[in-house]
């Protein structure tokens, strides 16, 4: 069951194409990746799902039905661009946002003061918004966005300006509202996030969804099966059977080759090729990180 | 609709929990009040009485120089020299010097004084002794006093405007005043609510928080809630306002009365009667001479409900108009000191219409008062100067529906440029720029 559908998105300005065609998924209860280079169409599609602008063509389902303004209160976002109104009060602006997303005053008041127990910033209801450090500010900002229990989170870069200490307890409260039930949608440049964190992933570049699915199947795709090996010796006359990829030297007169196996060779074969020759202290398969298939995947798309 | 109420109850709350509307609304009135009250406590206290004295050697005067509140003359018998010579020991103010032979050489009366005498004073000695020549040369001449007081008449004339209710008494006067402090009401309140709106739109883009914001409400509702809470807000000030003043007027001429001399208090009781009811020209003679008096019972003969009604159309009218402008200037620009360049075309036409209103006043039934009374750019302030002197009502109807269609208008197309404008920053924005906002589909 998909929390999001994005249905052929077109989204146009006046000089350039936002979105080109763009149609994706997002399954109940992942955290799911939006990644993309900078200006590649990411906010215009979270601003699409927010409805706070429409496509040109195409159309977005939530949960099943054509999106539309009753989702609203379902939808929490946290935009890149983080704000909040600075004269005012904390604890006024947190109930003052929470009712905007449909919450009573009452029902906001509850649930604010679990937060802010939670968090153990009780003392700040009454502070003016200008009086907070900028990590206090995002901490703020972070409840108003999870406040009203929304299905979905929208959550941009989410983990900037934050200090490693409250990276962390961010962190730790996403996993949380991900045990929830809650459907998380990051966008962000930080590959080790996305490692960390993300059940799913889409890659945009220019305008165009490049690759998408669960990440697991597509660090499959991006193999390119490899093996490395880690040994003293040497692996003379290996390149007439393997194709040998480049060597380095690690201490203690270690080496570390990279072997690529012809697809009707197994990692079995190669290590018992590889057993009488050398003396072996490490072996695996060369997994692509997320920044490698980032990088891969950009650079193949051609230069419109 | 319930977002709107949530943002029009944030507007109106923070601006008026700041310390600034407090202390405008209370500080306000009591400078009004308290500047106004100053004015009339010195001069009811500034009657403290000079000593003038006066050497007369014509003999002409000797009866002339009436004491009054404010001068008391002593008649010196001595030459002038000796008198120049006591001056300074007889604590007068000033010394008045007329020479045998003033009749026929007015300009060598003299007066000397410590320092300068006031413009005042002199001029009502100097009327006393011409007065006094003119009487000596009339009564050479043969021409009696008896002759001169019935040569004299007052004429004051009486405006009566004619309407289906039959004749009634009209004061141009009272029109003219009234017309005039709505036109500026109206002016003062586009004025600062509108860069209120702008600023509060502006602070919202640059704080960054409208796009939190507008995930939850649609640009138009938070333009449309920002601009009414602005509203309610300069509603609230206003009737504070008036509240205060009247209240510590009222406070302040019950201090200020009881010291009032006693024929200035005759003068109110009069007035008073006046005001209850009696047109003055049904007074014969008393109001005549009162053009006070004449105004206050003007006042009267005008369609009071008519004006209060139409200043509430036109001031909530002329406010949406430009408001919603002021509004999309604020969407347009990134910081407040980029607005300069976009409010002049906005700030023109207010201050025109303020300029039209003068002339306006002047000739409250001409071309250029009907058309720019028809405008809403302009007709907010110019047909609230014409409606005091009456303006007929399929005019005031036009004058309306424009007005609304206008305000509709600007609206629109504000929240055009607001709903594209919120969200685009590090842009320089030109005017052909906006123009295609307005286009633009989001």
């Amino acid at each position: 069951m998909n929390i999001i559908e994005v249905q052929n998105i077109t989204k146009d300005y006046s000089n350039h194409r936002a979105l080109d065609d763009v149609s994706i998924n997002i399954p109940k209860g992942c955290i799911f990746g939006l990644l993309g280079p900078n200006g590649a169409g990411k906010t215009s599609l979270i601003r699409i799902i927010n409805q706070i602008t429409g496509p040109d063509s195409g159309h977005v389902l939530f949960d099943g039905q054509p999106l539309a303004p009753k989702h609203i209160s379902r939808i929490g976002y946290l935009p890149e661009e983080r704000g909040l109104y600075k004269k005012m009060k904390v604890g006024d602006q947190l109930l003052y946002l929470a009712q905007l997303k449909g919450l009573s005053q009452k029902e906001a008041m509850e649930k604010l003061k679990i937060w802010f127990i939670k968090f153990d910033i009780k003392t700040w209801w009454d502070k003016s918004v200008s009086d907070l450090s900028k990590g206090m500010q995002q901490k703020v900002q972070f409840v108003s966005t999870v406040l009203h229990e929304p299905d979905l989170i929208i959550l941009d870069e989410p983990f900037s300006g934050f200090d490693p200490i409250n990276a962390n307890l961010i962190r730790d409260e996403i996993l949380e509202l991900k045990q929830k039930g809650s459907t998380i949608i990051f966008s962000t440049h930080r590959m080790e996030t996305v490692e960390e964190l993300c059940d799913n992933i889409a890659l945009i570049h220019r305008a165009k969804k490049v690759l998408d699915g669960p990440k697991s199947v597509i660090k499959e795709q991006f193999k390119t099966n490899t093996f490395f090996v880690e040994y003293k010796g040497n692996l003379d006359g290996f390149e007439n059977k393997y194709q040998l990829e480049k060597t380095s030297v690690l201490e203690n007169d270690y080496l570390r080759t990279n072997i690529h196996l012809p697809s009707h060779i197994s990692a079995n074969e190669l290590l018992t090729d590889l057993l009488p020759k050398i003396e072996i202290r490490g072996f695996g398969e060369n997994i692509p990180s997320m920044s490698d298939i980032f990088m891969r995947a950009v650079n193949e798309v051609p230069e419109a | 609709m319930r977002n709107i109420l949530l943002v029009i109850k944030r507007e109106y709350m923070v601006r008026v929990k700041k310390k600034s509307f407090l202390i405008m609304t209370i500080l306000a009135p009591v400078l009004f009040v308290g500047g106004y009250a100053l004015v009339i406590w010195m001069a009811i206290s500034s009657v403290d009485s000079k000593l003038v004295q006066v050497v007369d050697e014509s003999g002409l005067f000797t009866n002339e120089f009436k004491d009054s509140e404010s001068l008391k003359f002593s008649f010196v018998n001595s030459s002038i020299d000796s008198a120049k010579a006591h001056f300074t020991d007889s604590h007068a103010n000033a010394l008045v010097y007329i020479p045998k032979n003033v009749i026929n050489s007015p300009k060598s009366v003299r007066i000397y004084a410590p320092k300068n005498v006031s413009m005042e004073l002199k001029s009502d000695i100097e009327k006393v002794i011409e007065k006094q020549i003119e009487n000596i040369k009339l009564s050479e001449a043969g021409i009696t006093h008896k002759i001169l007081e019935d040569s004299r008449v007052n004429v004051s004339s009486e405006t009566i405007s004619l309407s289906e209710e039959g004749e009634k008494t009209s004061s141009s006067g009272a029109a003219t005043i009234i017309g005039g402090i709505c036109a500026f009401l109206i002016y003062m309140s586009v004025f600062i609510y509108g860069t209120q709106v702008m600023r509060g739109v502006t602070e919202e883009k640059t704080s960054r928080i409208v796009e939190v914001i507008i995930s939850s409400v649609k640009p138009y509702q938070l333009m449309m809630g920002k601009i009414i809470g602005v509203a309610l807000v300069g509603l609230t000030q206003f009737v504070l306002w008036i509240f205060l003043t009247v209240s510590l007027t009222s406070a302040a001429s019950a201090v200020l009365s009881s010291k009032m001399p006693k024929d200035s208090q005759q003068i109110q009781q009069e007035m008073g009667k006046m005001q209850k009811g009696m047109p003055a020209s049904n007074m014969p003679g008393a109001g005549v001479d009162n053009p006070v008096a004449e105004v206050l019972g003007a006042v009267n003969s005008l369609n009071i409900p008519l004006i209060i009604s139409c200043f509430l159309f036109y001031y909530l009218g002329g406010y949406l108009f430009y408001s919603a402008l002021f509004g999309a200037v604020g969407a347009a620009v990134d910081n407040d000191a980029d607005t300069q360049q976009f409010m002049l075309p906005i700030t023109l036409p207010i201050i025109f219409s303020f300029i039209f209103a003068q002339l306006v006043l002047r000739d409250p039934d001409g071309n250029l008062a009907f058309w720019t009374s028809m405008i809403p750019f302009t007709s907010p302030i110019i047909m609230m100067v014409r409606i005091p002197f009456g303006v007929p009502a399929w005019q005031i109807a036009l004058s309306m529906t424009l007005l609304v269609l206008g305000f509709m208008g600007t609206i629109w197309l504000a929240s055009r440029i607001y709903r594209v404008g919120i969200l685009m920053y590090g842009k320089k924005v030109t005017y052909k720029e906006l123009a295609k906002w307005i286009f633009y589909k989001v």
